[in-house]
């Protein structure tokens, strides 16, 4: 993505293409439907997800449990909405901070030069290119886990990209006559960068975060299902998936049904980001 | 008595379709090239100059272009309606195309002489070396120095000047009786743009091709045509020879291109023509040039000029001037 | 190429020694005490200043460094915490397991991807493409576990074709193959989705250029016009995205063990969480960072081989 192009053509009439594009209005209607169910979770179906019954133990959908329970006779659908909104929460809040701290990087690598920048990006291409499970699952294991921790693990398998996209136009930009006539006018570094280089960058970091979001999500699904999620009782997707791969060949149900709703939620994000990168850069547009 | 023309162009109307919707990028275009003959089109970008010549060639973006009606002859045959295995043993062997960027033009990870030994072999079945040895030959005739080295070389090993002769030897490789050439000399240094010229010229006269000459440059017409059609929005808009296309321009627009041409014998202020050259979707009703035309009488306005023959050879799409004798 | 490939090793020193740096920041620095996180905070502090002592961590932390360095440099990469041996060693005991099943899905992605990203790229905005970009995007949706567990439920238990835990005898091919069967075909649907995305947008952006233009202008043929220009310098980021792949690769891998409880990396990165073998871990931890920066330093090396206006710059 050139930088001059960002500037020059910036992406107007993003929100017309993106209307026009039937699968990213369709990844659009699932994200907003998957938050929705996870920030009403406990209206749309008012059952306790964490309280056992020792009677109705790994009982198959019902009317009174439309996805059955679980071993500890907890109802699924319960703890696939509460599930939802933990998942999500770290997802998201890994994403931002990846955004912010990447982005910082990405600038002042770009900006700075020289032999900063070179060590910066040959770090960020092993950054880049390392499993994330096994960071993540490192840093976890380092830290322990609990939901802060958790962030920053994921949180530091999505640094790279955000580096990345932030440091390549400022590299272009930085260069430009206006930031030059900038500096001659004596404004800051800062300033000139958080007025100038920024708004440019905004688009870019936009459509990765949201390509990075599903990764995310399904990261954190993985760690969990590892074990190295949020400790149970809570339920998270990965942990609902572990504890039905545990008692797979009694009632497969309880695996399939969070292993869908993660399916379904980095499906729908993964339509959102791809819409979003074709209407903000129609280079790349698939018409 | 003169004999047919190698190609013959009649009523050709090219459409494009643009955010779903099919406008006419080209318009009854007639146009006839003879053996030896360099035929220059010459028009501002978007005038429909290149679509004429990929529509001869056949190779119009499949999705977005279609030849809507016309036809082409080449050499007393008709190539509109041909199938792609047909046309596939036409191009390169009866007409050949070079293109404005040699950079792009040139496929990067293939050796040049591949390159070029590749046309050979598609349409003269000679096996590999002779090949290799008659593609050789080529790139000696468009005088790239070393020629036995550099067939090994990848494209972006030569420098602009070099690229478009290899482009020029590929086109020429099976002596077609047709070359197409969109704008080859306009991404050159001048300098190097006389030389490329001066070998299409030699190169002309030896194999007596009829060469279609794309350009917006007035300069290089003057220097190498015979015969010049002046495209305008779409259309051909006069056509004449080159001496009397210089010295008496017929149709405003060409007039007004003269006019706003630097020149070394004449100082004083450059005239641009006013106001901007209408897209296809805004093709109105009348006379194209007719918003910009100082000329303009009610009629330009609301009937299309055709294209009048005002003398032998000489055509003028003009309500006012087409007249006239 | 040779100066090519110098340049290339060259970097690739300086870039291990930054990623060692921070492995060995993100295992003793971040943990803030490991002896703590080994042992638990209910051990006694005699047990943890003994372990303090038996790893080297009571001393300064450059020292640590040093050694740390000093022991990647001669190919120790530590001693398991559990069983004593070597880190090493038990790496190469399950290697074997993990080449296999790394190169059968790589082969099967590459075999299946490229020519279904190509088929759609040509076909662009017809029915094959629209199918094609659905089971791209389906299968880059599916966690790696996710669609494990599928494959297991239906073709393993519910169907019953491929054994259900997949222990092969090493030695008897046939059986060897039953055992590989699932979890490369789940690790190469993967891959497939991934490659097929790429290869179709690859195909695409070389579909558009000019000296494919050119190529028709020559006569030569559809088919000859596909095969020789577009698909050959279509392939080119293909090869380099295959490369960066290969940490995902290894994630799903991980991923796919575990569910199909097959031995190899994965079943030792699990045992060492679940034991606390810490040594194990970071041992583990050099070892991905240094295959990583070589699979890169090989994968532009390869590049390089492919597309000659890398080498002639």
């Amino acid at each position: 993505m050139s930088a001059t192009t960002a500037v020059a053509q910036a992406p107007q009439g993003w929100v017309r293409r993106f209307r026009n594009n039937p699968t990213s209005l369709v990844g659009l209607a699932i994200f907003l439907a998957v938050i929705l169910a996870a920030v009403f979770a406990p209206w749309i179906w008012p059952v306790d997800p964490l309280e056992q019954d020792v009677v109705e133990r790994l009982v198959g959908p019902s009317l009174a449990h439309p996805l059955g329970t679980d071993s500890f006779g907890r109802d699924v659908l319960a703890r696939l909405l509460h599930a939802g909104r933990i998942s999500l929460l770290i997802g998201i809040s890994s994403i931002a901070l990846a955004m912010l701290v990447g982005s910082a990087i990405g600038i002042a690598a770009g900006y700075i030069g020289g032999w900063f920048d070179a060590m910066v990006t040959s770090l960020l291409d092993v950054l880049l290119s390392f499993p994330t499970l096994l960071l993540g699952l490192m840093v976890v294991a380092m830290l322990g886990s609990s939901v802060e921790n958790l962030v920053l693990a994921i949180a530091l398998t999505e640094l790279a990209p955000f580096a990345r996209v932030a440091r390549a136009p400022t590299i272009a930009l930085k260069n430009r006559d206006f930031i030059e006539a900038g500096r001659a006018l004596g404004f800051s570094d800062l300033r000139l960068v958080v007025v100038h280089i920024i708004p440019n960058l905004i688009s870019d970091v936009i459509v990765v975060a949201s390509l990075w979001l599903a990764a995310a999500i399904r990261t954190e699904a993985s760690l969990s299902f590892i074990g190295l999620g949020v400790k149970p009782p809570t339920p998270t997707w990965g942990g609902m998936i572990r504890e039905g791969f545990e008692n797979i060949l009694d009632a497969p149900w309880l695996a399939v049904a969070p292993g869908l709703a993660i399916l379904i939620t980095v499906l729908g994000i993964n339509l959102l980001g791809d819409g979003l990168r074709d209407a903000i850069d129609p280079k790349v547009r698939n018409d | 008595m003169t004999e047919a023309p190698i190609l013959e162009i009649r009523g050709l109307s090219v459409e494009f379709r643009s955010e779903g919707a099919w406008h006419a990028a080209v318009r009854g275009v007639d146009l006839a090239i003879q053996r030896n003959q360099t035929h220059a089109i010459v028009g501002e970008s978007g005038s429909g100059k290149s679509v004429t010549a990929l529509a001869v060639m056949g190779l119009l973006p499949q999705q977005s272009g279609r030849i809507q009606s016309g036809s082409i002859m080449l050499e007393g045959r008709e190539l509109i309606g041909l199938s792609e295995q047909v046309l596939d043993k036409i191009r390169g062997k009866q007409v050949a195309m070079i293109f404005q960027e040699p950079m792009t033009a040139l496929n990067p990870t293939m050796p040049v002489g591949q390159q070029i030994a590749e046309a050979v072999r598609a349409h003269r079945c000679c096996d590999a070396s002779s090949a290799w040895n008659e593609a050789q030959r080529m790139l000696d005739l468009v005088r790239v120095p070393s020629a036995a080295q550099r067939m090994r070389d990848y494209p972006h090993q030569f420098s602009g000047g070099m690229r478009q002769r290899v482009m020029i030897a590929i086109a020429l490789a099976c002596q077609p009786r047709l070359l197409l050439a969109d704008e080859p000399t306009t991404a050159l240094d001048v300098t190097i743009q006389a030389q490329v010229l001066s070998l299409i010229e030699d190169l002309k006269r030896e194999y007596g091709l009829a060469v279609m000459f794309i350009t917006h440059n007035l300069g290089v017409v003057a220097l190498i045509a015979d015969c010049v059609s002046v495209m305008y929005a779409g259309e051909i808009v006069e056509t004449a020879s080159v001496n009397e296309l210089f010295a008496a321009p017929k149709h405003p627009y060409t007039e007004a291109l003269l006019a706003s041409m630097p020149r070394v014998d004449r100082d004083g202020q450059l005239e641009p023509i006013g106001g901007i050259v209408p897209s296809i979707r805004e093709i109105g009703a009348g006379c194209t040039f007719a918003p910009r035309c100082a000329l303009a009488i009610e009629r330009c306005h609301s009937m299309r000029p055709p294209l009048m023959e005002v003398a032998p050879e000489r055509t003028v799409r003009c309500w006012v001037r087409g007249v006239a004798a | 190429m040779g100066e090519y490939l110098l340049r290339r090793l060259a970097l690739a020193i300086p870039t291990l020694l930054l990623t060692m740096s921070m492995v060995f920041i993100l295992a003793r620095v971040v943990p803030g005490d490991p002896a703590l996180v080994i042992l638990g905070d209910q051990a006694s502090l005699e047990a943890l200043a003994a372990l303090r002592e038996k790893l080297g961590l009571d001393r300064p932390l450059h020292l640590q460094y040093f050694d740390f360095l000093a022991g990647i440099l001669q190919g120790d990469l530590g001693r398991s915490l559990v069983t004593g041996k070597s880190v090493w060693l038990e790496l190469l005991s399950v290697l074997p397991y993990t080449i296999e099943l790394t190169l059968a899905a790589i082969l099967l992605g590459v075999l299946f991807g490229v020519p279904l990203g190509a088929y759609a790229a040509v076909h662009r905005n017809q029915w094959p493409d629209t199918l094609t970009r659905l089971f791209s995007l389906t299968g880059l949706s599916f966690p790696a576990f996710v669609s494990a567990i599928l494959l297991l439920l239906v073709f393993a238990i519910e169907l019953r074709w491929f054994p259900v835990i997949s222990a092969p005898k090493m030695d008897d091919p046939l059986d060897r193959l039953r055992h590989l069967a699932l979890p490369a075909m789940n690790l190469g649907l993967l891959m497939t989705a991934y490659v097929t995305r790429v290869s179709r947008a690859s195909m695409l952006n070389v579909l558009g250029e000019d000296y494919v233009r050119t190529a028709r202008a020559k006569g030569i043929g559809a088919r000859a016009v596909l095969w020789r220009h577009a698909l050959r310098n279509a392939m080119i980021p293909v090869a380099t995205v295959v490369g960066l792949y290969l940490g995902t690769m290894i994630g799903n891998s991980v991923l796919t063990e575990i569910v199909f409880n097959r031995p190899g990396l994965g079943k030792l990165i699990l045992g060492a969480l679940n034991l606390r073998d810490y040594t194990m871990l970071q041992g583990l931890m050099v070892f991905f960072a240094g295959f990583i920066v070589l699979a890169n330093a090989a994968t532009d090396i390869a590049y390089g081989l492919i597309d000659p206006r890398v080498r002639y710059k």
